[in-house]
Parts: structure tokens; sequence; C-alpha cells
């Protein structure tokens, strides 16, 4: 019997998308406390943008990835620098409400650049199945897991091994020590909504050739990217690819051996039972979430 | 103050009947609404249908319109949602005077507005497909219905399999309205036909991989898979089928009538066959088919004047406001009781089939409407009888 074995590759795949989607959220809820509404259309600016360099303008695959993410890097900078920095009293509820305006503001933008069907682009690679193991998968999977592999290694190595990344902590453990120990502390907000659009760029750009991309995807991408960020744990971003992957991977399960109608209803289940006995999601602390504000 | 008011109401009546006069010269237009999902998530429904009923209009004004009487369009966005839809129709029938309305584009939109027009007696072409919205027909005096029924659709795929031996199927649909439709429609069918369903499994419309799903059908003798939905993730389930070498029939809905998802589908979706209006398949559907003359001409007006594919969508708006048309010519007037009667005893060559619409049947349109359709070297092809 393979069959665990193909729907573990399903739910690998599936899983890697809501583990990225969740490190973006993590990103900007470590460095501003507030969970960032827009994130799901990084996702879906990032693979339409993708889309026209490579099947409009016919760019080589490699260039555009990096021409992509560099865009909607510069979209997430232009966001915190025009409406989060200049908020004079950046309370959590306000800056919440204008990530939901800005959402609207990148969904209606889309729209009129990219019109409103589904794009499609072709698979980075040949789209022929591979066999492993008596189970099929496609090479665009093994794209998706290699690129989640690469994304999670620098994330460790930038904020471990360089000064920026060790500041980005420091505020995110406490801004006003960071403040008073000389970490510009605004730079750090705006550096975390780069990389946090970046990390949604890429997502987006690894799953387009899958599901085809549309200005209006963003909130269902977004959905259980934050399921998975709440169950691994808000803040925490290794919780978060852990608890994407273990998500992705008890949804394909489910649906294979139990039944498909109830693929989503189940992974909502797990959410609330993590919800209802840890608070603070599978590897967050429990007393770390009695002192957060949200 | 009462002078004031009978002042006000003197010199609104002059400019009424100034208008009127100046207008009687060219003979009055005939007003016509049309109520679209033109942005929101059914943009891909009411945009062709937009674009379709301006161009016939214009086409229609240019050759000196109708008996001397020019068309005016009235066109509201319901943005898919169905105040918004109620909305649009009250302001039509009120404000704007129509003598009948286009759309709305989708079921659940036409169905939240078929109180309004039946109360207002106005009558309405919905573009969409429900079979709900022209039955009973006792309730439905106003209501017609441009999109053939997805039974009709089920019929023709299960007739097809009857002829090819198949008694044993999977469906896989799609949870959208659409899917779930047609779920419960192949479900009520099947008996009919002598096909048992083994396998019944959906998929969400943000699924990337349906590989679980296609397992559970190929651990049952299913001998075809039916994917019925309307969103871009059914493409994905040509490729998870070749991906795990299923050599089974694979059968969509008419929701997979789309090149973009042809596209995306690729070698794929090759040899897989699904039931569609003819617009699709427009270069293969016979020379002497009575159909064949009025696709050609839709097909090039609206490509050469978009320069975007046609799809059947634009079919059903462009039927809707030809048959209005027809109906005021024949009438000669644009009282909507009478232009209501008109389209009762209507026969109508159009996009989506020959319309015979009756007392009884305010659709029109029977499963032969329906033709079924393959994808060869990624173009749609009739499949022939």
């Amino acid at each position: 019997m393979t069959d665990w074995l193909q729907f573990l590759f399903m739910g690998i795949q599936r899983g890697a998308i809501y583990a990225m989607v969740a490190m973006g959220f993590n990103m900007i809820y470590n460095a501003t406390g507030i969970i960032n509404f827009a994130q799901g259309e990084f996702v879906v600016l990032g693979g339409l943008m993708m889309v026209s360099l490579t099947m409009v303008m016919d760019f080589s695959i490699v260039f555009a990835f990096f021409l992509s993410v560099g865009f909607v890097t510069i979209v997430g900078i232009l966001m915190e620098r025009l409406t989060i920095n200049p908020v004079r009293r950046p309370t959590v509820l306000r800056l919440i409400i204008i990530t939901i305006a800005v959402s609207m503001l990148f969904k209606g933008s889309a729209m009129c650049f990219w019109g409103k069907g589904s794009h499609y682009m072709r698979h980075f690679t040949e789209a022929q199945p591979l066999e492993i193991m008596g189970a099929t998968i496609m090479p665009q999977t093994l794209w998706i897991i290699g690129i989640l592999i690469l994304v999670v290694i620098g994330y460790v190595l930038f904020f471990n091994c360089t000064m920026t990344g060790k500041c980005m902590r420091a505020c995110a453990i406490n801004r006003d020590a960071a403040r008073l120990a000389g970490i510009n502390d605004r730079r750090m907000v705006m550096l975390s909504f780069a990389l946090s659009a970046a990390i949604g760029a890429i997502a987006g750009i690894i799953i387009t050739p899958l599901i085809q991309m549309d200005y209006a995807r963003g909130a269902l991408l977004g959905l259980k990217g934050f399921g998975a960020a709440v169950i691994g744990g808000l803040g925490n971003s290794m919780g978060a690819v852990a608890a994407g992957l273990l998500l992705g991977t008890i949804e394909a399960m489910a649906g294979g051996y139990i039944s498909s109608h109830y693929m989503d209803a189940i992974a909502l289940v797990i959410m609330l039972v993590v919800l209802f006995a840890r608070p603070g999601g599978l590897f967050g602390s429990s007393e770390e979430v009695r002192l957060k504000e949200f | 103050m009462k002078i004031r008011l009978l002042s006000a109401v003197t010199a609104a009546l002059l400019i009424v009947f100034s208008a009127g006069s100046l207008q009687a010269e060219q003979k009055e237009a005939y007003h016509i609404g049309g109520v679209f999902s033109i942005t929101g998530s059914a943009a891909w429904l009411g945009e062709p249908e937009r674009n379709t009923v301006k161009m016939i209009a214009e086409e229609i004004n240019a050759k000196g319109g109708i008996n001397g009487h020019k068309l005016v369009l009235h066109i509201e966005d319901t943005q898919g949602s169905n105040t918004r839809a109620v909305n649009a129709v009250r302001k039509l029938i009120k404000k704007d005077k129509v003598c009948a309305i286009i759309g709305p584009s989708r079921s659940g939109t036409s169905l939240a507005t078929v109180p309004v027009v039946e109360k207002a007696e106005i009558p309405m072409l919905s573009c969409a497909a429900a079979a709900s919205i022209v039955n009973p027909p006792e309730e439905r005096r106003w209501v017609f219905k441009m999109g053939q029924n997805d039974s009709d659709a089920v019929r023709r795929i299960y007739e097809h399999m009857k002829k090819n031996g198949i008694k044993k199927i999977g469906i896989l649909t799609g949870t959208t309205g659409f899917g779930d439709a047609g779920r419960s429609q192949l479900k009520e069918l099947a008996d009919k036909y002598g096909i048992e369903i083994v396998a019944d499994e959906t998929y969400g419309p943000g699924d990337t991989d349906m590989t679980a799903q296609l397992i559970r059908i190929r651990k049952t003798d299913a001998k075809a898979v039916v994917n019925w939905s309307i969103v871009p993730a059914q493409s994905i389930v040509p490729k998870n089928m070749k991906q795990l070498n299923m050599q089974i029939l694979l059968y969509q809905s008419h929701g997979f009538a789309n090149h973009k998802y042809a596209e995306a589908a690729g070698k794929a979706a090759e040899g897989s066959i699904f039931p569609s209006g003819r617009i699709m398949a427009t270069e293969t559907v016979p020379e002497d088919h009575p159909q064949k003359k009025v696709l050609e001409a839709y097909k090039k007006a609206y490509e050469s004047t978009y320069n975007e594919k046609v799809t059947t969508f634009g079919g059903h708006a462009y039927d809707a406001i030809w048959i209005i048309a027809k109906a005021l010519e024949k009438v000669g007037d644009d009282d909507p009781e009478k232009i209501r009667n008109a389209i009762e005893n209507m026969e109508f060559v159009g996009i989506s089939g020959i319309f015979n619409f009756s007392k009884d049947d305010h659709c029109g349109l029977d499963k032969d409407d329906f033709e079924m359709i393959t994808i060869k070297d990624g173009k749609f092809v009739v499949l022939g009888q």
C-alpha cells in the first residue's frame, strides 16, 4: 500500500503553502503585534507578477522569480511607509483596520491590472510526474518543498547570524528595551513588512503553476495560513512551519482515509481543539500568551 | 409654499412634455434594463454579458433601431450580491421605466429578483442556469431563462455512458453552488440510466491537489470519473489523473467549457468529454446545422470587438437581447404584457440552442442543445453522435 505516501506528498504540498503564509503573518506580528490582513494579497501579487513576466514577457523562470519577489517586497515597504508608519498613535485595532483597507486596495488594483479571469502559468520544469516507491509526485511539488526548505534555512541564518536579524528579534521580545539599546525600531517594522511580503510572494510564485492565480484568491490563501500560524503559536515561525505541514498532512490523510467532504472541517476542528487545550498554540508557551496584548 | 410647489410641478411637467415632443419626431426609444455581476466574484459571468448586450444594442441602433425606435440600455452591476440585484431591478423598473430586463447573471441573484418582477409585471430574461428560476411555471409568469438546465447536461453525460457500456462511475464535485447542484443532479438521475455511483468525492475551490480523492475513486471499480465544477481548481483533476496513471474515461461538466481551463489542464485533458453549448466549438459544428450561421456571426463580432474569446455566458446575453428585440419588432409597442406574450410564443435560433418557449416551458431549451465536446490538440471539437 503506497496510498499513504501519496497522501503524504499531497499533504506536504498543501502544508508548505500554509507554512509560508504563516511565516509571513508571524514576521509582522512579532514586529508590530498585529495581524496583517493583506498577507494573502502579497501571495496573489507575487503569483500574478510571475505570470506576467513568464507567460507574457517571456522572461526566464529564475530572472522572473527574483524580479517578482523584488516587486512585492517594494510593495510591502511602500505599504509600511505610507500606511503603517505615519499613524500617530498606533493601537493594535487601528493598525489591523488599516491592513484590511490596504488588502482591499491591493485586491482592487490587481483586478484593474490583471483583469478578472484566472491566469495560468507553466510549471517550472517538465510537468512529467516522477515515481517514488509506487507513489507519484509532480516536479512542481518538489520545487515547492525545496524552496520551503531554502526559505526556512535562510530565515534561521538571518535571525541567528546577522546583526539586523538579531535586532529584529530584540524588537520582537521587547520593543522599549530594544529602543533603549539603540535599535531603530521603526526601521525594523519596515524590514518586517519587506520580508513578510517577500515570503508571501515566494509562496504565490511556487503555487501559481498548480492553481492558476486570480485577483480574488488572497483571502482564501490567507485564511488557512492564519490557521497554521495560530496552531503553531502566534509569533513562533518555526512552530508555524511545523503546524502548516502538520495541518496539510492531516487534511490530506483525512481526505484520503475518511472522506473528502470533511477535509476542511477536520482542519477547523483541530484548530479549535488546539485553541481550547493550548491557547498559546502547540509550540507557544501559555505564560507568554498572558503577557501579550493580542 | 403652495405656489412654489405648483410652479415646481408645472416646470417639471413642461420639461417632461417638451422632452416628449422632441423625441416624438424620431419615435420614442425603447428602454431595456441589464443586471449583471460585472464586478465581484462572478465577474467572469457578468463582463462578457454586459459586453455582448452593448455590442448588439449598438448594432441594432446603427441599423436604425427597431421599427424606427432606438434601444436605450440601462446597465446595473449586482457585484454578485442578492441585495444589490434586487435593488438594481427595483431601480430599473421604477426609475428607468424599462420594458424588459436582461439578467441577472447568477442563479442566486436571479431567484432573489423573481418576486420583484412578478409583482411589477415586467418580463425578465435570466442568464443563469438553475431550473428553479422558471419553475413552477404558474408562479413564474414573467421570468424566462437563457441558460441550459444542469439536469440536461447530466442527461447527456449519462446517455453517452450508457452507449459506451459504462455502468459504475466515481463523481468528483466542487464545493461551490455549481458543484453542489451538479452533485445532487448526478445522484438523482443515476438510477434512471442504470448507472451506479460507487465513489462520491468533493474538493474546495482553493485546493491544490486532488490525488487523495482520486485514489479513493481508483480503489473502487469505477469505469469513469465525472468532474463537476466551475472554478479553476477543476483543471488539476485531469492532471492528477494522469499523474496517478488512471486510464479510465474522464467526463467533465459544462463548467469546463472555458479555453483557459483547457489550457491549464494541457495535454492531460485531451480526450476528456463534456457537454457544452455549441459556441465553444463553432468551427466544428456541421455546416448544415441551423445554428451554424448565428454562431459564426456572434463569434466573429465579439472576438473582433473585444479582442477576447467568446464564452457561453456572453451567448446567453446575446440570446436575451435578440429575443427582446424580436418581440418588440413583432408587437410594435413596448407594453410589457405584449412583450411577455410574444416571447412565450416565440421560436428562436440562438447561441445556446433553438429556443421553443411555451406556457409551461420558459427555458425553451432541451438536452439536444448541449453538444458533447472533446479536446483534440488543445481545441474544442464536436464529438458527433
